[in-house]
Parts: C-alpha cells; structure tokens; sequence
C-alpha cells in the first residue's frame, strides 16, 4: 500500500491552513488600516 | 522578563515589530523552503515507518508549538489579571486563532500519520484525547474573548479559562507516561537524550524552530492588527 496520499495530504494541509492563517491576518491587517486611513487617524509610531 | 516588561506599552510594541518583522519573513520564508526540501527530499526513509516517517517533520513542530502556544496564553492571561498589561490581551486575541491553527495540524497530520501505522485514524487515548481537549480550550478561548461587548470582560474571562486550562499542558505532555496509550513516549524531549537518529533529529530540529519563527511572525502581526482594531473601536466609539 502506498502511503504517498498520507504524505502529501498531511503537507497540504498544513501547508493550506498555515498559508491560508497567514494570507487572513495580512488581509485583516491592511482592512483595519484602510479603515483607520479613511477616518484620518495615521497609524502612531 | 523585564524585556516583556518594555514591550507591554503598545507604541514600543509596534516599534519593535515593525523594525522585526521584515527580517522575520524573510528568515521565516527561508527556513520554511529548507525545512521542506529538507523534510521531503533529503531525509531518509525510516527503517519501520518508511516514507511515513516524513509525517513527523510537520507533526511534531506543529504539537509542541501547540503546547508552547498554550502556555503563552497562560502568561498571557497571569499578566493582565495581574498586571493589567494593556497589550497582554491584545496579543492573547491574536495567539488564539495560531495557537489552534497549529492544533488542528498536530490532530490532523497525526491521524494521517495513524493510519497506515496503528491501521486507524483516532482512538480515544490519553495523548489524542487530551490534544483534543486543548483544541476546545483554544476555541473556547476565542470564543470568551469575543463573547462580550465589553472587550475587556471578555479578556479577563480568556485569561481565567488560559489560566485553568494550563493544566491540561502537562497532562498531554506526561499522558503517555501516566497511561498506557497507542501513542508513543518521548523521543526527543526526554531524559537521558533524544531517542531518535540524526538523519531525522537535526531535520526535525530544523522544522521546529521554523514552525516557532512562522508563530511568531504570525502573533507579531496579529497584535499589530489588534492595537490597530483597538484605535478604530475607538475612534468609532467617540464619534
């Protein structure tokens, strides 16, 4: 029995969820700053 | 501890994220490529996992940081109630969502691990079970931190739940030495030395401190988004 499917499904995944957990938090990230742009507030440093 | 100290006045956060974060992706992207080819091509074929053995490379990071990731919130959670530390919570919402993210990869490249192993996906042991259990905890977590309008009940309740669920962090660790369970003992964190051989030790070393860079990257801008959202609910409110 090839085990290639439990190899490359359990990559995939991991791959899928940690990209996919990263691509969100960037998206979520420029949305806040959008909406903080749009009401004048520039982020403080 | 005192460094956490600085760090807990949310403008020096940001600065320190900011300078950070750039260098963090970079290293982190790198090591990620490394750790794959690494994990998928130039590691051998265990002698009685076979190709299986490759499961490892992701599953046991993913399990530790898991753990580790808990035991943040725990601190988390000791410092605002203890402290009130201002970013406490905020990083406390934005290492949730990794902290089960990294979960769900740990219970599910485990079952594809299990499965041509142990000849099935799940049993309900004393490792298994009680990683599940920290998966409830995280979501309960997330959901108490956004269970109120008042953000700041809803912290405090995230931190209480943080702060009792720790416990749980031990029992996964010690569960297969408590209990007899299908899941094996220690191999690496363990006394007397890692168990396991180098062509799979240094690999998975590798694949561990990549998994901990890419958590931390991903806390570093979530917090970032936070103190952000935080500004807005604000900046909402007293308009």
């Amino acid at each position: 029995m090839s085990h290639a499917i439990f190899i490359w499904s359990a990559y995939g995944a991991t791959v899928a969820a940690l990209g996919g957990l990263l691509l969100a938090s960037l998206a979520a990230r420029r949305k806040v700053r959008r909406a903080l742009a749009a009401r004048g507030l520039e982020r403080r440093r | 501890m005192a460094g956490l100290h600085i760090l807990a006045n949310p403008a020096r956060f940001r600065r320190f994220s900011e300078r950070v974060l750039p260098f963090l992706s970079v290293v982190t992207g790198l090591a990620v490529l490394v750790g794959l080819y690494w994990g998928l091509v130039v590691a051998p074929p265990d002698y009685q996992q076979g190709e299986t053995v490759r499961i490892m490379f992701i599953h046991v990071p993913a399990a530790t940081l898991a753990m580790a990731g808990y035991l943040l919130l725990a601190a988390l959670g000791a410092s605002l109630l203890v402290w009130r530390h201002p970013l406490a919570a905020l990083m406390a919402r934005a290492a949730a969502p990794v902290g089960a993210t990294y979960t769900a990869i740990g219970l599910i490249t485990g079952s594809l691990w299990g499965r041509p192993m142990w000849g099935t996906y799940w049993v309900w042991d004393a490792r298994l079970t009680s990683f599940l259990l920290l998966f409830f905890l995280y979501l309960g977590h997330i959901a108490l931190s956004r269970a109120y309008d008042d953000a700041d009940r809803g912290d405090r309740a995230a931190a209480i739940l943080a702060l009792v669920g720790a416990i749980n962090v031990p029992v996964i660790k010690f569960s297969v030495d408590w209990w007899n369970t299908l899941h094996q003992p220690a191999s690496i964190m363990r006394l007397g030395g890692p168990s396991i051989h180098p062509s799979f030790l240094f690999p998975l070393l590798w694949m561990m401190a990549t998994f901990a860079l890419l958590f931390v990257l991903l806390v570093l801008v979530r917090t970032d988004t936070e103190i952000d959202r935080r500004r807005l609910e604000a900046a909402e409110f007293a308009a």
